[in-house]
């Protein structure tokens, strides 16, 4: 089982993943100039990975790549998004314990 | 006696095998044989096994009073943080798959050297440099921050000489990650004919299920490690509350790796059982593939619960409980492997040598060490436990009452096919039970301590407490000499030992179809596998057929079976 | 293990030498996911905290030269592709100018990014002692090279970040942090080009010697596919470090 040879991409593939890439690079630096609050970042992020996408699907050859590496490479982004979502989940719930140096309690503590 | 050889006398060394095949120290240090790097780690683990094991003594010692005299309390900081680094980065990982896994996992899989050779013997090169980086700052100040390197301790306030072992430890990771992507590989591309995935020894699967956690958890402490230098060196301020930045970050970064990392070190250790239980019970384990399974289980598993390592930290509640369910959850497959080893010692036919002595071992000393491990899950007794020797106890039960017991039990068991030669047996049996009493001396009391209260990391505690502390100590000098006698009759057999043949068992893995010590290359020829793993009745090449085992004597040697 | 030819000791067959070193460059470009993930998660925890310090952060970033090397990049990611495609083809002179383009091009991203770090120590912005994120509204205009408006502009949003985050010390230090990670993640990511450079560089002395054909081109495509990770890297950096608050200017 090997990926020798067994499927060459023509230059013009390449060309046109090129163009895709250089417009996707224009077109997230026009949509950082509008304003959308937080969707700023949920579009930046997209075109990024759109982006991304292109370059693993055909400039490393993903899309004609065996099973194996596939899975491979899905599972380096699995393991990504579990060390980037379990993390946020910890961070999304936290609630910060109000100061007790702004808001002393009622009683005094004594110290001995 | 059951399972050994026939008298001595009858087997020579083959004349020509790995460790005679080239001379001189360059042969060794520019080697690209994967048995001899094996040695080469053999003999850095080692001698960082006696780094932690004086740093260990040294605590022992010192707690064996109340106050602590012998050492002061920023002294004692050093001693349980170094004790820690030695062990767990430069002894525990390591181990069993640097030097049994480089060692056999090329001869299980029938092939002649991994997939990359060089990689192999760069791997330890760098292990060796991470090492000099760590032993450099265990001598120009130490380090007092915990193995755990919590920040803004370790990245600011700490006077020690952290930066360079932090830089050390970082440079072991890729040793760490090599070893992992070389076994990964090895195991996809360069399994001999017929050697198909279900037919793999355990031992196999084992070190696949640890490499897939070296390769995804060890660049996270890498990133993490090389932060907290930065932080420190340039005072970057990722994690320093006085910028903004946040210490849980750091806990996040460094337990996302850390407590896969132990996965690292127990997998490995219950590969070694998987081989050695159904030699010494003549019959296939019980429930193969689950055993596969379960190896994969707990490598996935594993990397989504280590928040349990923070639940006093402010975690909100319901995210300390989906941490906690699946911490239980990942005691679930550790279960099945230990229902399955004691299932297949049922009616076999069972020898009490060495390595079945330690892996007998294993088995209840993990199981208590486990079992504690979901003490220590749940929620409410975590909140008293947490920081205490409860803890210490239970992850020794593990990482030596499993993992080391593992690694010995692993090196006796293939010390004739290393060496070509055997241990001398009543010894070593003798040796294995003054380890283990040792061990459950040395640490048992442990547990009572933490339930009773007593905190971790503190230089001194409270007068009530002597008692077990002492126990402690005395069980650790037993331990003690428990490690040092195989240490010494495994390097007087390595000359006078007794020569062993192929099989003294008799096993059915491929690495006992050939000679030992094995010829360089392995192989003559590309072995065709036709035969299913732990087969003790179907193996005519081994000189097993029917019902009863026949006498080790019919074995013949590998040559003639090319 | 010795080799005969192209091959290997270890190995049976060219194809099995090439399966196993692609799936070799494959799993350790997962390990690079995990490391600069790391640092990627260091920087959505602390962005998240401190959006207005990086805001003010991120546009102190030449977006100019930014995004030129961003382009730059990518079409090195196409010459890069060009290069194995000759080699599969057995176009060998083609193999050679194609990473020499690549290199180039490398070179050039090298280059800017010096011009930009040159430019951060000069308008003091190097975490440390030295730090100080006002140095440039404060100055006149022409100290940081701005337009009378760029000045302007960068006047009003400091002074907007200090009224929102309470203090010029409380802005510095969460600036600290956004510059912190600016110099850490594109220093790691320059670092990795420097290492890719390298390779190139032997890549392209072995192809003179006409070694990459079609029946074994193997170095030039694994290097690829880590050049190729490279790029991935720089194309999440842009938007995360150049790109987060251009709204505003």
């Amino acid at each position: 089982m090997s990926e020798n040879g067994h499927h060459i991409v023509s230059p013009k593939i390449y060309a046109a993943i090129l163009a895709a890439l250089l417009l996707g690079t224009w077109l997230t630096v026009q949509a950082a100039k509008i304003d959308l609050g937080r969707w700023n970042i949920v579009l930046a992020l997209l075109i990024a990975t759109i982006k991304m996408s292109l370059v693993i699907l055909f400039f490393m050859h993903g899309k004609y790549s065996p099973k194996r590496t596939q899975i491979v490479i899905v599972s380096g982004f699995f393991w990504l998004a579990i060390m980037l979502g379990l993390t946020l989940t910890d961070y999304t719930t936290r609630h910060p314990e109000p100061s007790r140096s702004a808001n002393p309690p009622a009683i005094a503590i004594h110290r001995a | 006696m059951s399972g050994t050889n026939n008298p001595g006398g009858e087997h020579q060394l083959p004349r020509e095998h790995y460790l005679n095949a080239t001379y001189g120290i360059r042969s060794w240090l520019l080697t690209t044989d994967h048995k001899r790097i094996a040695l080469l780690y053999l003999a850095s683990v080692t001698f960082f096994f006696f780094v932690g094991g004086i740093f260990a003594t040294l605590i022992r010692i010192h707690l064996l009073t109340p106050a602590g005299y012998l050492v002061t309390p920023e002294t004692y900081n050093k001693l349980f943080t170094m004790h820690g680094v030695a062990m767990i980065f430069f002894f525990l990982i390591p181990s069993i798959p640097a030097v049994l896994g480089n060692f056999l996992i090329p001869i299980m899989v029938g092939a002649k050297d991994l997939a990359f050779p060089k990689i192999n013997l760069l791997s330890w090169y760098i292990y060796v440099v991470g090492g000099c980086f760590v032993l450099y700052s265990f001598a120009t100040g130490g380090l007092d921050t915990g193995w755990t390197f919590y920040t803004p301790l370790s990245s600011i306030y700490s006077n020690a000489a952290v930066t360079p072992a932090v830089i050390g430890i970082f440079i072991n990771g890729f040793s760490s990650i090599l070893t992992g992507l070389n076994f990964l590989v090895t195991v996809h591309t360069m399994r001999a004919p017929g050697m198909t995935w279900f037919r793999l020894p355990l031992f196999v699967w084992a070190h696949y299920a640890t490499s897939l956690i070296m390769i995804l958890g060890t660049p996270v402490i890498a990133i993490t490690l090389l932060l907290a230098g930065l932080e420190r060196m340039f005072h970057f301020g990722f994690f320093n509350p006085a910028y903004g930045g946040d210490p849980i970050l750091f806990q996040h970064l460094f337990w996302f790796y850390s407590h896969p990392a132990v996965y690292i070190m127990i997998l490995p250790a219950m590969g070694v059982i998987s081989e050695i239980i159904p030699t010494f019970v003549r019959k296939p384990i019980f429930g193969y593939s689950f055993i596969a399974a379960s190896s994969i289980g707990i490598a996935v598993i594993g990397f989504i619960v280590w928040a349990h390592h923070m639940f006093l930290t402010g975690e909100a509640t319901y995210a300390a409980i989906a941490f906690s369910f699946l911490s239980y959850l990942v005691a679930i497959p550790s279960a099945v492997k230990v229902f399955n080893w004691t299932s297949t010692l049922y009616k076999g036919s069972i020898s009490w040598d060495t390595p079945m002595l330690y892996a007998l071992g294993f088995i209840g000393l993990f199981t208590i060490g486990g079992l504690t491990g979901l003490f220590l899950a749940c929620l409410g007794l975590d909140i008293h436990l947490h920081d205490t020797y409860f803890v210490i106890a239970h992850f020794h039960y593990i990482m030596v009452g499993g993992a080391v017991m593992g690694y010995v039990g692993g090196l006796h068991f293939w010390w004739p096919k290393i060496t070509g030669r055997l241990y001398p047996e009543f010894l070593a049996r003798t040796a294995a039970i003054i380890l283990f009493v040792g061990f459950n001396l040395t640490f048992f009391p442990q547990f009572i301590l933490g339930g009773l209260g007593m905190p971790r990391r503190y230089h001194n505690y409270p007068p009530e407490f002597q008692v077990l502390n002492v126990m402690s100590t005395a069980g650790a000098s037993i331990l003690a000499l428990g490690y040092l006698l195989p240490m010494i009759y495994l390097t007087w057999s390595m000359r006078y030992g007794k020569i062993a043949g192929p099989n003294p068992w008799p096993a059915t893995g491929l690495e006992w179809k050939t000679a030992s010590p094995p010829l360089t290359e392995n192989f003559h020829e590309t072995p065709v596998v036709d035969w299913e793993p732990y087969d003790f009745v179907h193996r005519p090449d081994l000189g097993l057929t029917g019902s009863k085992p026949k006498l080790p004597g019919k074995l013949s040697p590998a040559h003639g079976d090319d | 293990m010795h080799r005969t030819g192209e091959l290997y000791g270890q190995y049976k067959t060219l194809d099995q030498q090439k399966e196993t070193a692609t799936l070799g460059m494959w799993i350790f470009l997962v390990t690079e996911i995990l490391f600069f993930g790391g640092v990627f998660l260091t920087y959505s925890i602390n962005r998240h905290q401190y959006p207005t310090a990086f805001g003010v952060g991120g546009n102190m970033l030449d977006l100019f030269l930014g995004g030129a090397n961003t382009v730059v990049l990518i079409a090195s990611s196409f010459t890069m592709a060009m290069s194995v495609w000759s080699a599969q083809t057995s176009k060998k002179a083609w193999v050679t100018l194609f990473l020499i383009a690549t290199l180039i091009l490398g070179t050039v991203f090298l280059g800017v990014k010096v011009v930009e770090y040159k430019q951060k120590f000069d308008h003091h912005l190097i975490p440390g002692h030295g730090f100080d994120i006002t140095y440039c509204s404060k100055s006149p205009a022409a100290v940081c090279g701005l337009s009378e408006k760029e000045h302007a502009d960068e006047v009003k949003e400091v002074k907007d970040a200090i009224e929102t985050e309470g203090g010029v010390t409380a802005l510095n230090a969460h600036a600290q942090l956004y510059f912190s990670l600016y110099f850490g993640m594109t220093g790691l990511h320059a670092l990795h080009m420097i290492v890719g450079a390298g390779l190139l560089l032997w890549l392209i002395l072995e192809s003179r010697k006409g070694r990459f054909d079609a029946n074994y081109n193997t170095p030039v495509e694994n290097i690829g596919l880590y050049w190729h990770f490279v790029d991935i890297v720089w194309i999440f950096l842009f938007p995360l470090l150049y790109l987060i608050n251009r709204h505003l200017a």
